[in-house]
Formats: C-alpha cells, structure tokens, sequence
C-alpha cells in the first residue's frame, strides 16, 4: 500500500516538473531575450522550489539536492542581489537538462540515476558570488545590467555581429497572458485554471473512445433497421439516439484533444540551441498554439515536426553574413502555424531561407539515379520539390550533426502518411520554403467510403480518395485501353493505371468486368491517391460512405500489407480497411520508388566501385563504420528499460517477436572496452528469411550515397574491409560474419524455416 | 495426490481434441464471417463478436487434415492468446472433462509433422485419446505451412 502510494506520488511528481521544467525553459528564453519581468522570475523560481520541495518529501534526495543550488542562484536574482547575465541562462538550462536527465531516469528505472552533476552544481555555485559593483538593490530584478549593449526586441534591427545569437519567441496568441500587468491578476487566473480542470488518467480516456465507438456502430444498426419502420415511436427514439450519439461521439473525442502548444513548447529550446550551435539568427514564430488535436496524433507528428523544424534551421535559414549579402535582415523567421481548415489541421512550418534550389534537387536526383536527365528536364518546380520525399536524398552540402540523425524526409512523409495526413513543400528561390501538413483530428473514427468488389465489402478511407468514374459498358470499352496488357483509363488527358480489385484479391466477381476491361456491365473506377501518386480502382459497386471505426488485426493477419484494419459495418458484419498505399504496391501502380529503397537487399558488400547507399554510424569511441543500407530492415530505438534477458542474451519485444540482441562492440577487437549503452539504445534491425536480430550500434550517424572502393582488406574480425567515405577512412561492417559469430545457427534455421513471415 | 485439470474438449476429422478451459474464452455457434483476400488458407475470416474482431482459424487445415464438406458448419471455440481472441474453426463441441493427471503422456515419438508441433500432450482416456492443442502455437501461424505470403520483394 505504502508503495503503491510512494509510486503514485513520483508519477505526480514526474508529471508536474516535466512540465514546469518546459515552463522553466520557456521563461528562461524570455529573460535572456530581456522580455522577461518580475512575475517571469517569480514563476521560474516557483517551478523548481515546487520541484524541490516535492522532491524531498517522498525521499528522493539527489534531485532535491541538485535543484536546490539552482533555487539558491534564482532566489538571489529574484530578490534582485543579483544580476542576471546570459552566462547563467546558459548554466540555468543545463541545470533544467539535469533535472530533466534525473526525472526521466526516474521514470524509467525508477531510480535517480548515477550521473555526477557535481561540476554543473560548482558551476552555479560560482555564480551566486555576489559581486558587491553589480549588486543593484533600487532595481527589483536588474535583468541585463552587465550586458553592454541592449539585446534587440524582435522589431529592432539586429546587431550588427554575426557571431551573435538570438532568438525571440513571439507568442501571438497566448502574448496577453504573458505581459502580466498585475500579479494578483494572474494568481487569480491560475487559481481557476486548476479549479475547473482535473487530470484523468489517458487509459480512462481512451477505454471512454472504444466504448463510444461500439455505440457509433450500434446507432448506425438501428439508423439502418428503423429506416424501415414506420412505427413512429419508434423512428423518434432512433432519431434522437443518431444525434445523442454523435454529440456524445464529439464531445468525448474533445477530451482526448489537446492544443498542439504542447507538443511546440519544447521548440524554443531547442531552436534557440541549435541556432547557437550553428551561430545562425532564428525568430521564432507561433500560430495557433491553442490548434486542437487527439493525443493519439500529437504523439505520432512530435517527431516529424521536430526534424522539420530541424531541417529548415538547418538547410533553410542561412547564416547572417549570407542573409545580409541577400538583402535580408539577418534573423532569418521560422514561423510555426497550425488551423483547423475542412475537418483536417493544418500545420505549417515556414521559413524566410534561401528556398529550394530546383536545379540542384534535380542535378542530385539525376546523380542518384531517382530520375533520369529527361524526366527532371520535364518535372514541374513542384514536382522536383517533392523529390525531396524520396528515400537516399539529401541536398545540403556538408551532412551536419544537427540535421544528419539517420532519417531523411522520406521518413517524416511516411510517418504523416501513416497518420493519413499529407505533407506538400512550396519553395521560392531566395524567400523562404513552405511546408504544408494536413492531417486528420483524429484516428479511431474516420470517414469512408464502402465499396463492394466480389460479394465482400470493402471500406477505403476518405483521406486517399480522390474522386468516383462511373462509366456504362459502352463507354469503357473505348475508355480503357491497353498498354502492354496493363489497364490505362484516361483521366481528363493524364493516363491513370487501373488496378482491379477482384484479379487483386483473387476475388470471383458478381460481374464479369473484372476480367476483360470490355465487359457488358457499368464500370466503376474509384480514382486514389497514394504516396503523391494516383491510381483507379476497379470495383464492382459503389455503396456510400460512411463513419467508420478503425479496429486492428489479429497478429495473423499483420503480414497482408493491403488492409489497414477492419471495421464492423451497420449490419454487423465485418468489412476491412483497405490500405491505399499496401495495394498499390501490391497491385503494382506505383510500385517504381519503393522498389529502389527496398531492391538489392543481400547484395554483397563486396561490389565495389558501385554507388552503394550506406548507414553510418559509430561503435564505441570513435570507430566510424558503415553497412549497406540494403541490410538495414529498420532503424530502431529501444529505451533500456525495455531489454529483457532470455538465457545469456539481450533481447527485445519487437512487432509481436522476440528480437535477440547483437552489442556490435563485443565483436570487434580493438573497440575498446565495451561502452556503456546509451539510452535509448540505438538498434539496426536485420531480417533474413524471416528472422530478425538487432544490432546494438553507438550512435547512428547518417545515411550517405557514396561510390565505394575497399581500399584494404580485412585482417580483422567483423571487418570486411575500409573504404573512405566522405573523406573520412570508414570500416564496413560484416554484418553476416557478426551474426554467424554470435549464433551460428541463424542462417541454418533461417533456410530451414519454409516460407516465413518477412 | 494426484491433480486434475478441465478441459473444453471438441473433434476436428474424428479426432479428440481437448484445451485447457482456463484459456476458453467461449464456444459460439457458425457465424457469418468475412473472408480475408491474400490471407493463408487456413484463415478462415473474420468474426464480429460483440464489438470485437475476432480472427477465425480453421483448425482442419491447420492441422493439415482432410477439408471440411461445406455443408458442415463449423463451430466456434474462442480462446485466450497474447495477441487477443482468436476462432479456432472445429466439426462439433465435446463436453468440459475433468481428468486426472496420472494418464497424461507427452506426445508419442511417431507423431509427425504439424501435430508434433501442435500437439503438447495426450490423456489415454478409457475409450479413446484426447490430444491436448498447444493454443499459443496454434494461433501462431508464422512460419506455418502453405502461406500465401506478401513478399516485401
């Protein structure tokens, strides 16, 4: 009991200071910007004296004691004995890291952790020496005293010093609550806040969303049934059981939304260091903080918005020396903008860069065989910007360390696009790039539109429809032509590849059109969009759309890439969900790009002076190595807490299986002493016939195309040779000799399995 | 002392087959189902039970015995797996057995192919074997015979 409640009050805890450490870094930027003001370093001290006290009454004494060194600096700033100067806002956010560091252990291990924070803690120490020339008491809070010249306000032209970095978040929305006028005013304001809001466990929530989702299938029954009767009563209740039902559908879904500020706040930070560390000047801007979303998809574009983000500071916004040679004053705006527009959300990230060169994404699509020298002389700006989508491509010059993390834009594209979103880039040269995301509200329940193909119904979600062909015998026996015994229908001029449903999935059709495009019936071609792409699809009938409710398959059924889940239809049959993207791929449509990333993928290592697309990254200090990005079946994080032992070997839940894992290290003579693994740990995954191993890298660093030539042989193990790879000597991995090496049964068992799950 | 343990005993081609009531979720009647196009055979398709969509193997072709008559309705034993319910498609219910633990045998030597696997014991009941189904494997179809499997190139 005692522990349960122990637990109960580190979740709180974890919760609050998360939270308030976000807070703490926002406010932080504020003061270094000097926009900051009493109330601003009250609530920064407030934050970390609520973090310590907390912390010390359940006993964890480490966090308690680090932040209250902090609590001491922020204490003497705020009674105003000390002055604040940037060289503390750089060590106070190292302190938030700490604290951050220390809580997030907590959570996953439940310990503190055995990180020394001891030279950090000197460090603010030192800071709290009150220099008796600076101590100013006439002023309540002596922001900048030591600063010689004044930091510019965001509408002020910049200083004129390059090296110079800073960052302004100007907060259009939630800008009133930010010039507190009177302290009293906003106490009153938290104080309600927390009156009329209570915190409800997410799991509460989302049991709360299933339920409402069987009535949503319950309501379209009777909807469907009563359409029927004629009892009046009896229409009446159904009536009012249809629009209980859908605002009740609204109204839960409205508390598992949440405004996508959340995810933002933790922008500013890390804008603001990256520009430091890139001694570039970024504003940043943001829109529509208050944006409502379902958690469920706030989780899934966290990490896309951030490598966005990443990238337009990175490759977009140019360095000041360049951006005043440009005419342009030299903070460079990044401007975050999210709306709700058509029952989507909108999400824009816009940067004022030097745009997208469209020769140059063109001269490297042709470099890396993604297009030939004709193709990219007749795509439109439009369409070689989208180039920057494909897998392998990437046009900034020099691979940095803040944008080079091992995936590219194709990677952000898929994530949204599993989300059933849509990414598009607008780009002028020397102005800036747009990118567009639009994703939906929310996952579980999503309009569709039910199609019947071979006696079975099939619903194909709304977001990759396009638009319905309906056209009589007739007429389609003149509209669909064919090009090498494929089926082409054209599509007001533009050829659009036909896919039928019923040869796809082997279905035996009610009509005979499946098998000759000039059968006697209607055709029916629903026009889809997948992957930027678009292809018809030949169905038999056109039934209606419809609300559905997203259920998963049985693991059984996890291999069928064509079906994105079933749903439970009115009458209380089970239809599936077509994934769009799964069947093009199956049916061929579109299958061109992914054959290239997938293609090739037990090709040896030994074929040199060929481009090779290689994954690089670190083992131990710094062993730079590399494997054919052909091996790599996925990139993976796994936190540590979620690595099990079977027997002497790491393993790791993975998709259903149990993935052994391989420290590359303890392979290698000469890494060294096997580091500590970070954390999360970094995994390649590699699949042969079915089964799977990960191999537990460093650091993963970049993926690079590169014309490779072994300049030395092995005389090493788990080597099978060194190349140079962007100008730097690289050792290539044997990744087959690891593997045998750390179980020599893998390959054996591998052919004997028959035909196993890919 | 000897144990005991209940079994949800049905037949499948004549045999006996038993598994352990514990991980018996129900026993329901032929349902209406939805075929799974590209999915192995032995996936029969998909049930809605009360809300939830349940996967239905046919256990006659998952032991790799003879089809089934279409005539024949099946019936529906719902299990208990990691991955949630799972059909298993059987000819006809048995009763719940209760049976003692002193006639159980692992699975003789000569048992071969799929029922080796499947297979993870058998009671030597007075009038005929019951075989007792390894419910995780079973509804585990990785690796499982006559896939019709996507192949990511």
């Amino acid at each position: 009991m005692n522990d349960q409640l122990q637990q109960q009050l580190i979740k709180d805890l974890l919760i609050e200071s998360l939270e308030g450490l976000d807070t703490f870094d926002r406010e932080m930027l504020a003061l270094e910007k000097g926009e900051g003001n009493a109330e601003t370093l009250n609530n920064v001290f407030r934050i970390i004296h609520t973090l310590k006290g907390s912390s010390g009454c359940i006993g964890l004494n480490k966090i308690e004691s680090v932040a209250h060194v902090g609590e001491s600096l922020l204490s003497l700033i705020r009674d105003g004995k000390l002055a604040f100067s940037p060289a503390m806002t750089s060590a106070l956010f190292l302190y938030s890291d700490a604290l951050k560091e220390m809580l997030h252990c907590l959570e996953q291990t439940g310990q503190q952790g055995a990180v020394d924070y001891s030279a950090l803690l000197q460090k603010l120490q030192e800071l709290q020496v009150v220099k008796p020339a600076e101590s100013k008491p006439a002023a309540a809070f002596g922001l900048f005293e030591e600063e010689p010249a004044p930091v510019p306000q965001s509408t002020s032209p910049a200083v004129p010093d390059p090296a110079r970095t800073s960052i302004t978040v100007v907060d259009t929305v939630a800008a009133p609550e930010k010039v507190a006028t009177d302290k009293d005013a906003t106490a009153r304001q938290a104080t309600s806040v927390s009156d009329s809001a209570i915190r409800v466990d997410v799991v509460q929530l989302d049991k709360l969303m299933n339920l409402v989702g069987e009535l949503v299938l319950a309501r379209n029954q009777i909807v469907q049934f009563t359409s029927q009767s004629q009892e009046p009563t009896l229409l009446n209740a159904a009536q009012r059981i249809n629009t209980i039902t859908t605002e009740l559908q609204e109204s839960v879904m409205k508390t598992r939304m949440q405004p996508i500020g959340n995810v933002w706040a933790k922008f500013p930070r890390v804008v603001h260091d990256m520009a430091q560390d890139l001694g570039k000047q970024v504003q940043l801007v943001m829109e529509g903080k208050q944006t409502e979303l379902d958690r469920t998809i706030i989780e899934a574009i966290k990490d896309p918005l951030m490598h966005l983000i990443r990238n337009a500071i990175d490759h977009g916004i140019e360095t000041a020396v360049e951006r005043r040679a440009a005419g342009k004053p030299e903070e460079g705006i990044l401007t975050l903008r999210a709306f709700h527009e058509g029952g989507q959300v909108n999400i824009e990230i816009l940067d004022d860069g030097h745009g997208i060169n469209v020769a140059k994404v063109k001269e490297k699509a042709i470099q890396r065989s993604l297009a030939t020298p004709d193709q990219a002389a007749r795509m439109s700006d439009r369409e070689a910007f989208n180039l920057i989508f494909l897998p392998g491509f990437s046009t900034a010059e020099k691979v940095t360390n803040v944008s080079g993390r091992g995936v590219g834009m194709d990677v952000v594209k898929t994530n949204i696009e599993k989300i059933g979103g849509s990414v598009d880039v607008l780009s002028e040269a020397g102005k800036g790039t747009t990118l567009k995301i639009k994703i939906p509200l929310t996952l579980a329940i999503i309009p569709a539109l039910i199609v019947t193909s071979g006696a079975e119904r099939f619903a194909i979600p709304q977001v990759s429809l396009l638009e319905l062909v309906r056209m009589e015998a007739e007429q389609a026996r003149k509209g669909i032509e064919m090009l090498y015994g494929a089926p082409i229908y054209r599509l007001r001029g533009q050829l659009l590849p036909l896919a039928y449903l019923n040869r796809e999935f082997k279905l035996e059709s009610s009509a005979d059109t499946a098998n000759t495009p000039a059968g006697d019936s209607v055709v029916n071609i629903v026009v889809l969009q997948a992957d930027g792409r678009q292809f018809g699809l030949v169905v038999d009938e056109i039934n209606d759309t419809e609300e559905i409710v997203v259920k998963p398959l049985g693991k059984q059924l996890k291999g069928i890439t064509c079906f994105a889940g079933a749903t439970i239809m009115g009458d209380g049959r089970v239809a599936l969900i077509l994934d769009v993207m799964g069947l093009a791929q199956h049916a061929n449509v579109i299958a061109e790009v992914h054959d290239r990333s997938l293609a090739g993928k037990t090709k040896a290592v030994e074929r040199a002076d060929e481009r090779q697309t290689l994954l690089l990254f670190n083992v131990g200090q710094n062993a730079r190595m590399a494997i054919p990005l052909s091996m790599v079946a996925r990139l993976e994080e796994f936190p540590r807490t979620q690595i099990e032992r079977s027997g002497n070997q790491e393993v790791v839940q993975y998709r259903g299986q149990i993935l052994p894992l391989i420290p590359i290290a303890s392979y290698l003579p000469n890494a060294g002493a096997a580091p500590a693994l970070s954390d999360p740990v970094q995994v390649v995954v590699y699949s042969e016939a079915g089964r799977s191993v990960g191999l537990v890298v460093g650091k993963i660093n970049d993926i690079v195309q590169e014309a490779l030539t072994v300049k030395r042989d092995a005389s090493r193990d788990g080597i099978l040779g060194s190349a140079v790879v962007q100008n730097k000597v690289t050792d290539l991995l044997d990744v087959i000799g690891i593997i045998r090496a750390a179980d020599p049964t893998f390959y054996g068992e591998a052919n004997k399995a028959t035909k196993a799950n890919p | 002392m000897t144990h005991s343990k209940q079994f949800c005993t049905f037949f499948v081609n004549g045999l006996f087959f038993g598994v352990e009531v514990l991980k018996v979720q129900e026993v329901i009647r032929y349902q209406g189902m939805t075929r799974v196009p590209l999915a192995p055979t032995m996936i029969q398709g998909l049930i809605n039970l009360r809300g939830q969509i349940v996967t239905a193997i046919d256990l006659r072709r998952r032991l790799e015995l003879a089809p089934r008559e279409t005539d024949e309705l099946p019936m529906n034993v719902v299990v208990r797996s990691d991955d949630g319910a799972v059909s298993l498609l059987v000819d006809e219910i048995g009763d719940v057995v209760e049976i003692q633990d002193d006639i159980y045998e692992r699975p003789p030597e000569t048992l071969k192919g799929v029922a080796r696997e499947l297979v993870q014991g058998v009671y030597k009941l007075k009038e005929r074997l019951l075989l007792i189904l390894d419910t995780e494997k079973t509804v585990n179809l990785t690796g499982a015979g006559n896939r019709v499997q996507e192949q990511k190139q």
